[in-house]
């Protein structure tokens, strides 16, 4: 039976959790002091030690993508942390920059001292107005102590940090994307490589990983490698937070060790919906392969996610219950990557307008049978075709809903129309004033 | 262009003070548009040409990138912008029954305006808040586990000229301009308002309190949760 581990979690819910004082109150950029004092590649080979994992997806090794930069040429190198949150599941983040920001800061200025850079960047996503000023709070405190700007805790070395608000696009979450846009133009990917390490922001050699990635670094450094690694599985280490939403009891975030599996978060989480059944979820977002209730035991790291037919992605698990119409939500999902492809390329720009537009036809009850073999056959058009991993996304929920649940799809076409009431997936109850 | 002097004045100097954060003035670009829509409600033409002028880039240049953002209107709207997330989770723990409504009780469509300027009424994507589903996001600040009839008293108390208080942020929602001039990085004042977390964000420190766990020391060598 796995435990929850709340590391960066801890202090959430604390009164003032945001604020330096209640940071430092508990131990906070004592980790930060500590790295000060040991050389740049030491804390690199520490980070490469503990197997952190980027926590914003894709799950690259941190410590390797920080090794990545050239050797200093003399010019600059930027750390941009990717705070664009925005994959339909996936709500840690953002809790995490407003309920103790200062741990990213820590985490930010350990990560910038590594791999030397004086200027660090936040792209956050615009629509989260209070999580912007909870950051921008921390940076006017940290400069206000010494822990940002010059001659940081007197080791003569300096970092300014600037948290830049996005204005709405999810391909920004891509770190190209992202790139172009802090550089602002269109949030458009560009081709790799040159990868980000050899020429990212202003084509320099640029870090870009996400909030929680960064937010673990202050955990390792000040408790060690081994107390990391002692959390997770062979090739998953540590400690990640794990976002339960939908019909599920006691929806919100579970910090616990890689490896535990959904039973396990459903009994911390009292269950599915009272009444209902687990009908399927996401293990990681709308771009990972759905799951049903046959994969509750899959234990949840990267590569026993991946074995059993889906991706980890950020955690981000959306729970549905025996109400939910599948070909409902896939149309929905569908909608969202035709409204979120950036238009760069052919195969996602048009391939995503296919899948919505032929979905949500048999979804409202105008499909035809042949409609399925469309369906079948546009993903091939777009995964391994796209520019980037948004269109090799895209088809995720509809390839395994028509999977898991092909009769669903037929019994629309047949009927004519949805067979579900959606009163009935309806979460919360209607309260008469 | 048709800004008075005082008004071109105060936007350029405030332009100049955002593309100091950056390396390359034009990475103030994103913050600059929202500066503009703090002054005119939307991406105006007269913004875009200032914006323009700023950077040295051409008009077409700066609205290629306006048009690119969801957040940038490129048509005035209301004090209100309700956002209502319709993508597939919140749509279905209710977020369609909340957009219908509010679509009804206001009278207008995604994308509209009411004819009073107090709202502008969007089905907007994923926010980042589904552990809160169903969501409405009023400014860009949460309105969480919402229904339809929390809604529209969320619309009953902003036409009254009540103060409104997001679930988690400010404890008054401020307008549509306001934080816009937020969004461009000029502090608010209000990051101390508002709480630390919501329930579903403290849920599983919870259940570890309740249950007295806690990560591993930093001197355990044990394999404590581990599989």
């Amino acid at each position: 039976m796995s435990e929850l581990t709340p590391v960066l979690t801890a202090r959430w819910g604390m009164p003032d959790s945001w604020r330096l004082e209640t940071y430092r109150r508990d131990g906070g950029y004592q980790a930060l002091a500590k790295a000060l004092t040991m050389e740049p590649s030491a804390l690199v080979d520490e980070i490469k030690a503990s197997g952190l994992r980027g926590r914003g997806g894709a799950g690259f090794p941190a410590g390797m993508k920080w090794s990545f930069l050239p050797k200093p040429d003399g010019g600059p190198r930027y750390l941009v942390v990717n705070a664009d949150e925005s994959e339909p599941g996936t709500c840690k983040d953002v809790p995490l920059m407003m309920a103790d920001p200062h741990l990213l800061v820590e985490g930010i200025a350990i990560t910038a001292y590594a791999i030397g850079c004086d200027h660090a960047f936040v792209y956050l996503r615009g629509e989260v107005v209070h999580a912007y000023r909870r950051l921008m709070g921390a940076v006017e405190e940290a400069k206000a102590a010494g822990l940002l700007g010059q001659d940081i805790l007197g080791s003569g070395w300096g970092l300014e940090l600037t948290v830049h608000a996005g204005a709405g696009a999810y391909i920004c979450g891509e770190e190209t994307a992202l790139l172009e846009s802090l550089e602002g133009k269109r949030g458009q990917p560009r081709l790799k490589p040159p990868f980000p390490a050899v020429a990212g922001l202003y084509a320099r050699p640029t870090v870009v990983n996400n909030v929680e990635t960064i937010a673990s670094v202050p955990g390792i450094v000040a408790r060690g490698v081994e107390w990391f690694t002692a959390m997770g599985t062979e090739r998953s280490k540590g400690h990640g937070i794990f976002s339960l939403s939908g019909h599920v009891t006691r929806p919100g975030q579970y910090e616990a060790p890689f490896g535990i599996t959904l039973r396990e978060l459903l009994t911390m989480a009292g269950g599915i919906r009272a009444g209902h059944e687990l009908k399927f979820w996401t293990p990681g977002g709308s771009s990972t392969p759905l799951f049903t209730a046959e994969h509750l035991d899959v234990p949840l790291d990267y590569e026993q996610v991946a074995a059993a037919g889906s991706m980890l992605g950020t955690r981000a698990i959306q729970i549905f219950d025996d109400t939910t119409c599948v070909v409902r939500a896939t149309a929905r999902w569908m909608e969202f990557y035709a409204h979120e492809s950036c238009g760069k390329c052919t195969p996602c720009r048009e391939g995503t307008m296919w899948l919505w537009g032929t979905v949500l036809a048999i979804q409202e009850g105008r499909g035809k049978p042949e409609d399925l073999d469309i369906l079948a056959d546009i993903p091939a058009s777009i995964v391994g075709k796209a520019f980037c991993p948004l269109g090799d996304g895209a088809p995720s929920a509809l390839t395994s809903s028509m999977r898991y649940f092909r009769s669903e799809y037929e019994d629309h076409i047949h009927l004519g129309g949805c067979p579900f009431d959606p009163a009935a997936s309806i979460l919360l109850e209607e309260v008469a004033l | 262009m048709t800004y008075d002097a005082q008004v071109a004045e105060r936007l350029e100097a405030e332009f100049a003070e955002i593309q100091a954060r950056y390396p390359q003035p034009r990475s103030a670009l994103l913050p600059m548009l929202h500066l503009v829509q703090s002054v005119d409600g939307y991406v105006s033409p007269d913004g875009i040409e200032l914006c323009a002028m700023s950077l040295g880039l051409t008009p077409a240049e700066v609205s290629a990138v306006a048009t690119f953002y969801t957040q940038f209107r490129r048509t005035p709207g209301g004090t209100y912008n309700l956002g209502v997330c319709t993508t597939a989770l919140c749509a279905i723990m209710g977020g369609d029954a909340i957009f219908e409504r509010l679509a009804q009780y206001l009278g207008i469509g995604d994308g509209g305006t009411t004819p009073d300027g107090l709202f502008t009424l969007e089905r907007v994507e994923c926010n980042a808040a589904c552990d809160y589903a169903p969501v409405v996001m009023a400014n860009w600040e949460f309105f969480d586990c919402q229904t339809p009839t929390s809604a529209t008293a969320l619309v009953d108390g902003l036409r009254a000229g009540q103060d409104v208080a997001p679930t988690r942020g400010p404890v008054r929602l401020r307008t549509f301009t306001e934080v816009a001039r937020t969004l461009a990085g000029f502090d608010d004042g209000l990051a101390g308002e508002g709480p630390s977390a919501g329930a579903p964000s403290l849920a599983g420190r919870d259940v570890a309190r309740d249950q007295g766990w806690q990560a591993p020391a930093a001197d355990q060598r044990g394999r404590k949760g581990a599989r």
